[in-house]
Order: structure tokens, then C-alpha cells, then sequence
């Protein structure tokens, strides 16, 4: 009986409880709708981040491991060094096709078209600055992919079973790259001019234009080389006859930068190589820097430091020194004279040179190359690293110890010695300077940064005013315009700290090459400017290839990341004794040369895209 | 007893699991589809996983095609289901433009297999390696040969270079070559008789013989045409 009463209580309950129509009908209180977040500039400000945090880097601090693709560095990580011992690039490597993000913005610029309630100056801004990420997305495709539907508004699907009306086919390669150079010209004034460098301004809409025309010239104008890799659709491949339009774009875009005068080269340091490091990392007063993707201690960090400080100098126990730029890279640095050279080790007569200091073999050379890399003798956070390969015997014969900071005993001598260094190099040992160097662009100096809870809150540079006047000097250069390209790039190489300007009789393709190659250098640049100029299979072209000996030669062919054993020279009472001695070598797990195919000039593009939209072509050469 | 008749449950599923597996499952491939690449009977070598034949069959929801890789010596194979297929050579794949085929009156080539079956592929290569010699001894390698130009019209194309590889395994191309010499196709004077040398570096492990053959390199063409592989004495 008592169940009985409890029951009835239920159901009472519950017809009492349905007499509110409104019961079920709730505001939900952890998701805001679309009504909401378009009544609010606050809100509005927080999806569009959510968009430009969406915005894909190729090579960034949160993925080192792709820089090691190339001839930049070598990775010193066990499972990052399949990446020196592939035969070949696979044809779906660096792709992308993410319309799920392009119609995130496609949505965003239409509710922003529609809204009421935002003030009409934010209006006028975020629209714009979703225009710029829409035109960095495609920009993003069209280098990777080729032409790609180019679909300026949401698609709605209207359940009729017949699905057609929403395959598009593949725009041109030019097209996509008009419509990037269009739109950042129509948005460019809605823009503000510096003020930020994490959101879109004018600078940076400028900046892309400068950078999307100067692809799209040298597709057009170094695109003959390889001719087989095109689409008669033009999906792929740009008219020789469009480069010079496009280069004047670039000319254009970039002077409008320089004159807009909110942006100058960072020259606050007497020391240039410190100078050159701190464009990265002074944020600040740093006037270089157009846009970047910026972090926050306390707030989002990244693990860059964690992953590539100094192993003598980590601050956790595990991880540190993987990246190590090669010597390929390090001998392209020139001599203070503009003349290139290798890296001199041996004398006429094929003897060791000796060196007093381990520094002393870099001297002379532009001071970007210790501002880029941590080489043997420098110092890092005000302590030097201790990069020796061990000692060298008049023999020939080497003592060394496979632990780092290691100790064995000296010929003649019963007491142990330390004979190699606590940062290496040791042969197969990851996570320090295996090949002789570390990296130190973009590596940071403050204490704590290369601490798994603190992290590092350096900024990835995606656009700054030096590419801007390099930029400016190759669409110069390609419009036969030798004097403005030899005071554009000479801007840059003063700021580096050379004494003495390059004539406009001696710029020419190998130099314009060479000064992005070291002035860009980690900055998700090579790949992009290889397959631009056609040099990729012919720099990569997968034959196995000692170091080059002219390093100023564009089509030198680097398959293989190289590296510098230095040595102490050990021969008591010879005047030599204690000197040092550098060797160049191999690391042990680089076996296999790259090789660049036609096929990854323009990436696959998946059986699932194609089954889905049969228009879709395929790439070339695949 | 109780424990016994549930160890005898759980066996028992596990037998019936074990069989039924046989039931579920179609067949694997049985039939092989093979051949070579030809041309006029003659097979034309390539280098390992650089030219793929591809085969497509309709009626499938998904398009989807079975990549089929050529092997040096310019033969093929593949274990397939009984179908229609159509095979295509990708464009730019290979030293060689396709001829088009009788049946399909285009370049795919209608493939329809009912049983293992061996198939020659007729293409136009551009050139033909003919009279090759490659002899080793010495830590030396020497090569002569002739080339033959196949396509002569406006589809001609002049050779960029050519060269010996000596490999240490029976993968021979630029990927695995120990030793190469080349010529530049300007430097070439007579399209017959032509001959290579080089010298080869020691061996770790000590290894006295190796892998030897020719590639051409054409201009415009990302394949290489290939001899033969010969083992040579080094």
C-alpha cells in the first residue's frame, strides 16, 4: 500500500510537472547561438580568432621536424631520421584540402555581411580580416595543390539525392593567385595600418600580394623548365606570357609596403649576429616583424626551446638539441668580401689547418650565419657549448668516448681527461649536436623557456620587411631592373652587416637564390621558393653528391645534410699540440639522397576528393 | 562438474569462432595478371618503383585504382579477382609514349580476366639500349652499346645524358650506384658504339662483384631508360 502512495505521488508529479510548455524549452547555458555571438563585437572577435589560429604552417616551432626535410638541417632525433634515409618524397607529402576551414569562413564573412547589431567600423575590419585568412587558405592551396575550386560562399546541400551542383571544378593555377592578389587589393584600405602584428593589417595584405605575385611570376617564368609539369586544364601551370604582370604586382605591393613607413629593418644591436637572432626574438620594439603568429607565457607557449636548446644547457632531462643545421647550409653563409667559399679545413696540399679557437674557422663570414646557428666555441645563454669530436693523435688515430662529456686516457698519461664534448658530436646519439652545430634562430633565451611547464613564448614570423625587399629586389631582378634590385637587397645585406653593396652588375639568379637561402633560413621558405624556380628536382634530384664546392651556385645539387667534426689536436711538444682541426663528414644516419620527383611539385590529391567530385583532375607526373 | 561444463562451454566457442571464420571471407586473389612492357617483343627497363601501370575496375561505389609497380626489367605483376579492368599507363610515366590500344580506341587498355594470364604492353619508347656490352674486372667496369631512335617525328626527344651505374645489389639506378660515370647528350658524336668506364671504389664489406647497367636520361622525360642489369667480376 505504502508503494502504492508513492506512485500516484509520481504521477501527479508528473502531469503537474507538463502543464509548463516551456519546461523542456531551455537557453542553453555552455554554447552561445549564432544570435548571440552576432549581437557582440567581443564574440565576433573570439570565432575570428579561432580562424586566424586555424591558419596552417608547413614549418613552425610546433613542428620542428618538417624543417628536416631538406638540406637546412639534419634531425637529430632516432625517430625523425627516416627523413635522411627516404629514396623519395611521397606525392601526398606538404598536400592539403581543407574545405571544412574555407567554408568556416565562408560562413563567417557571410553572418558578418548580415549582421545588425556590431558596430559598422568592426564590420568593416572583420570582414576584411577574414578575406585576408580566406586569401591565405587558398594562397596555402594553390602552392601546394595548384589550381583548387575556388568557392567564395557556403555551400548548402538541399537533401535531393542529387549531389552534382555542388562539384566545382578545379580553378586555374592563375586564377587562384588573381583572386588572392584581388581580393587583399579590394580589403587592403579596410585594413589598419600596424597597430597589431597578430592580426591582418594592411602591411600584411600588402605582404601577401607581394609574396602570391612573385610565386605566381616565377611559375610563369621558370615553369618552361618543366614543361610536363602542367594540366591542359591550367590547372596546373601559369603562361610564360603573364610573369611579367606578375612581377610588376610583386614590385608594386612591396614598394607599397616600404612606403607605408610603419615598417623598417631591426638594427638595434652593435653586434649583428645578435642583432640578426633577436628579430625573432625581440617583440617589443621591433618595427621588422608583419605579421606573426605570437604566443604568451602563462597563457600558450610552444615546446621549440624544449625541443632545440644547447643539450649542455636544457632545462628538462629529456629531449633538447634536434635540430642541427647542416654544413651544407653553413658554408652558403659568404665571406665579408661577397665572395663564397668552403669552410677551410685542409690546406693546398690537402694538410689540416689549425685553428687556435674552434670559432676561429667561421671567421670572416656574414654575421647572419652566428646569429642563425650555434656553432662550435659560441656561447648560449652567456655560456659556451662544448661541441669536440675528440682528440686527434699525429697518427691519424682519433680518442674519443661514446657518452658525451666522456673520459679516457691520453698516450702517455695514466689519468682520465674529459675528450669529447658534453654536447657531442657522437656518432648515432640523439638529442645533441650530432652533426657539430645546433640551431639558434628562433631558440630562446629566457630562463624557464625550455621548461616543459613554462615553455616558450617566441613568436612565428610569417611575414617581415627583409622577405618584402628580397621580394622586391627578384621581381626587380626579373623586370631587368638591376639598379632597384641592388639596393633592395643591398637594404638587407648592410643590416646584416656587410661592409661592402653588391653592384647591379652582380645580381643575378644565383644571388637572388643565395640571399633568401641564408636571410630566410628556417622560415618556411625553401621548399616554396625551390618548386617556384623549377630548382627542386634539380637540387634534390636524389643522386648521392659529396659536399658541393661552390656554394654560391644555385643548381649545386644537396641531397644529403653534411656535418663538422672539430678536433683537438694532440701531439705533445709539437707546436701544434692543443690546436684545433675540423672535419667534414657524414652523420651516420643520412644514407639515402633526397629525391624530388615532378610528382611532388604539385601534391596528391586524395582518391576520396576525386570520388566525390569527379571534376577534380589529377595532378601531373603522379 | 559445474566448472568442467563451463570450460567445455568456453572451448566450444572458441571452436565454433575458430571455424566460422572460414565462411565469412572471400577468397584471396588467385589469379595473376603478368607481363612486361615491350617494345616490339623487346622488354624496356625502368628503375625499381618509378613507373606504375594502373589498373581501374567499374562498378564499384568508389573509385579507387591497384597501383602496379613495374620492375626493373620492365615486367609486371599482380594478383587479382576475376573482372573487367581497365589498365592505363599515367601520363609521363615511363621513357615511352603509349600506343593506342585497337579495342578501346584510345590509350586504356581493356584488360578482361577470367584466369591467370600473361600480357605483353606494346608502347614507343623514345630510344632503345641495342648491343649492350658490360664487362667488369679490376675494380673496373666497362660498357658499349648502341641507342636506337624509336620516335623520330616532332615527339622526338634529344638524350640529356647517359651513364653507367655499378650498384653493390641487383638494384642498379642513381638511388643505389656506387660508381657512376656520365656523358652529356651534346657530347655524344655517333649514336652507336658508344662507351662507358669507370672506375669503382672499394667495397665494405670486401665484395668482388657488383651490378652493373645503362640509363639514358632524356630531355623533358623523368624516366630513365635502363639496359639490362649484368653482374659483373669486379
Amino acid at each position: 500500500m505504502k508503494n502504492l502512495r508513492y506512485i500516484y505521488l509520481v504521477i501527479i508529479l508528473a502531469i503537474a510537472g507538463c502543464n509548463n510548455d516551456e519546461f523542456l524549452d531551455r537557453e542553453p547555458t555552455d554554447i552561445l547561438g549564432e544570435d548571440q555571438v552576432w549581437a557582440n563585437d567581443d564574440l565576433v572577435f573570439s570565432v575570428l580568432a579561432d580562424l586566424y589560429n586555424r591558419l596552417p604552417d608547413y614549418q613552425g616551432l610546433e613542428n620542428w621536424w618538417e624543417y628536416a626535410n631538406f638540406d637546412e638541417t639534419f634531425a637529430s632525433n632516432a625517430g625523425d631520421y627516416w627523413r635522411h634515409q627516404n629514396q623519395e618524397y611521397g606525392y601526398g607529402d606538404w598536400g592539403m584540402w581543407d574545405y571544412g576551414y574555407i567554408r568556416d569562413l565562408n560562413l563567417f564573412i557571410q553572418k558578418c555581411e548580415e549582421a545588425t547589431e556590431i558596430s559598422a567600423e568592426s564590420k568593416t575590419r572583420f570582414l576584411a580580416e577574414a578575406k585576408f585568412i580566406r586569401a591565405m587558405v587558398y594562397f596555402e592551396h594553390v602552392k601546394r595543390m595548384g589550381g583548387v575550386p575556388l568557392i567564395l560562399e557556403p555551400l548548402e546541400y538541399d537533401y535531393s539525392g542529387d549531389p552534382t551542383y555542388l562539384q566545382y571544378a578545379r580553378a586555374k593555377e592563375h586564377e587562384v593567385y588573381d583572386f588572392v592578389i584581388a581580393e587583399m587589393e579590394a580589403v587592403k584600405n579596410d585594413l589598419p595600418d600596424g597597430g597589431t602584428k597578430s592580426r591582418a593589417t594592411k602591411g600584411a595584405a600588402l605582404s601577401l600580394i607581394s609574396r602570391a605575385a612573385l610565386y605566381a611570376g616565377s611559375i610563369a617564368n621558370y615553369g618552361q623548365i618543366t614543361p610536363e609539369v602542367s594540366l591542359p586544364g591550367g590547372e596546373v601551370g601559369i603562361p610564360a606570357s603573364m610573369a611579367d604582370a606578375y612581377y610588376t604586382a610583386a614590385l608594386k605591393a612591396s614598394e607599397e609596403v616600404m612606403a607605408l613607413g610603419t615598417y623598417e629593418l631591426y638594427d638595434q644591436d652593435p653586434d649583428k649576429s645578435e642583432n640578426y637572432s633577436n628579430i625573432f626574438l625581440n617583440k617589443n620594439s621591433n618595427n621588422e616583424v608583419i605579421m606573426a603568429k605570437d604566443f604568451l607565457v602563462q597563457g600558450r607557449t610552444h615546446g621549440f626551446t624544449i625541443e632545440n636548446i644547447p643539450r649542455s644547457l636544457r632545462e628538462e632531462n629529456t629531449s633538447g638539441g634536434k635540430m642541427n643545421p647542416s654544413l651544407n647550409l653553413i658554408q652558403s653563409y659568404e665571406l665579408l668580401d661577397n665572395t663564397f667559399a668552403e669552410l677551410p679545413t685542409k690546406d693546398a696540399s690537402g694538410n689540416p689547418i689549425y685553428y687556435d679557437e674552434p670559432m676561429d674557422i667561421f671567421a670572416g663570414r656574414d654575421p647572419r650565419l652566428l646569429g642563425t646557428v650555434i656553432v662550435p666555441g659560441s656561447s648560449f645563454r652567456g655560456k659556451e657549448v662544448d661541441i669536440w669530436a675528440g682528440y686527434k693523435l699525429a697518427d691519424g688515430s682519433v680518442i674519443t668516448s661514446g657518452q658525451l662529456g666522456g673520459q679516457a686516457q691520453l698516450p702517455g698519461s695514466s689519468a682520465s681527461v674529459q675528450v669529447v664534448g658534453f654536447d657531442g658530436p657522437i656518432d648515432q646519439l640523439e638529442w645533441s649536436a650530432q652533426n657539430g652545430f645546433y640551431l639558434r634562430k628562433y631558440v630562446d633565451t629566457s630562463v624557464g623557456s625550455g621548461q616543459r611547464g613554462t615553455g616558450s613564448a617566441v613568436w612565428l614570423v610569417r611575414f617581415r620587411y627583409a622577405e618584402i625587399l628580397l621580394n622586391a629586389a627578384e621581381a626587380a631582378f626579373e623586370l631587368d631592373q638591376l639598379e632597384k634590385a641592388a639596393e633592395y637587397m643591398n637594404q638587407v645585406r648592410r643590416r646584416a652587416g656587410f661592409p661592402m653593396d653588391l653592384t647591379p652588375g652582380e645580381i643575378d639568379f644565383d644571388r637572388i637564390v643565395h640571399e633568401r637561402k641564408v636571410e630566410l633560413a628556417f622560415e618556411n621558405h625553401i621548399l616554396w621558393d625551390n618548386k617556384r624556380w623549377r630548382l627542386a628536382h634539380r637540387v634534390w634530384n636524389g643522386v648521392t653528391t659529396d659536399l658541393t664546392n661552390n656554394p654560391g651556385d644555385a643548381l649545386a645539387v644537396s641531397t644529403r645534410v653534411f656535418g663538422l667534426k672539430p678536433f683537438k689536436y694532440y701531439e705533445p711538444g709539437s707546436p701544434n699540440n692543443g690546436k684545433w682541426i675540423f672535419e667534414e663528414f657524414l652523420p651516420a644516419p643520412v644514407f639515402n639522397a633526397h629525391r624530388f620527383r615532378l610528382g611532388n611539385y604539385y601534391s596528391l590529391i586524395g582518391d576520396n576528393v576525386r570520388n566525390n567530385n569527379p571534376k577534380i583532375v589529377r595532378n601531373p607526373n603522379q | 562438474m559445474k566448472l568442467n561444463f563451463k570450460n567445455i562451454l568456453g572451448m566450444m566457442g572458441i571452436a565454433a569462432s575458430l571455424a566460422s571464420c572460414s565462411y565469412d571471407n572471400y577468397d584471396e586473389p588467385s589469379f595473376q595478371l603478368d607481363g612486361r612492357i615491350v617494345y616490339q617483343g623487346e622488354p624496356i627497363g625502368v628503375s625499381y618503383n618509378d613507373v606504375y601501370i594502373e589498373l581501374w575496375e567499374s562498378g564499384w561505389q568508389r573509385l579507387g585504382n591497384i597501383g602496379v609497380a613495374v620492375d626493373q626489367d620492365g615486367s609486371y605483376s599482380s594478383l587479382l579477382f576475376k573482372g573487367e579492368y581497365k589498365m592505363i599507363i599515367p601520363n609521363n610515366q615511363g621513357p615511352f609514349r603509349k600506343i593506342t590500344n585497337d579495342q578501346s580506341g584510345n590509350d586504356t587498355i581493356p584488360v578482361n580476366l577470367t584466369g591467370s594470364r600473361t600480357m605483353d604492353i606494346e608502347v614507343m619508347p623514345y630510344y632503345m639500349i641495342r648491343n649492350t656490352d658490360i664487362s667488369g674486372g679490376s675494380n673496373k667496369v666497362t660498357a658499349t652499346f648502341d641507342l636506337d631512335q624509336i620516335i623520330t617525328d616532332e615527339n622526338a626527344k634529344e638524350i640529356q645524358e647517359v651513364s653507367l651505374y655499378v650498384s653493390k645489389t641487383a638494384f642498379v639506378d642513381t638511388r643505389t650506384s656506387i660508381a657512376t660515370t656520365n656523358i652529356g647528350g651534346g657530347d655524344l658524336e655517333d649514336l652507336s658504339g658508344i662507351t662507358l668506364e669507370v672506375d669503382v671504389p672499394d667495397r665494405v664489406p670486401t665484395q668482388n662483384y657488383g651490378y652493373a647497367r645503362i640509363g639514358v636520361k632524356l630531355e623533358g622525360v623523368e624516366d630513365r631508360i635502363f639496359s639490362q642489369i649484368v653482374k659483373v667480376n669486379l
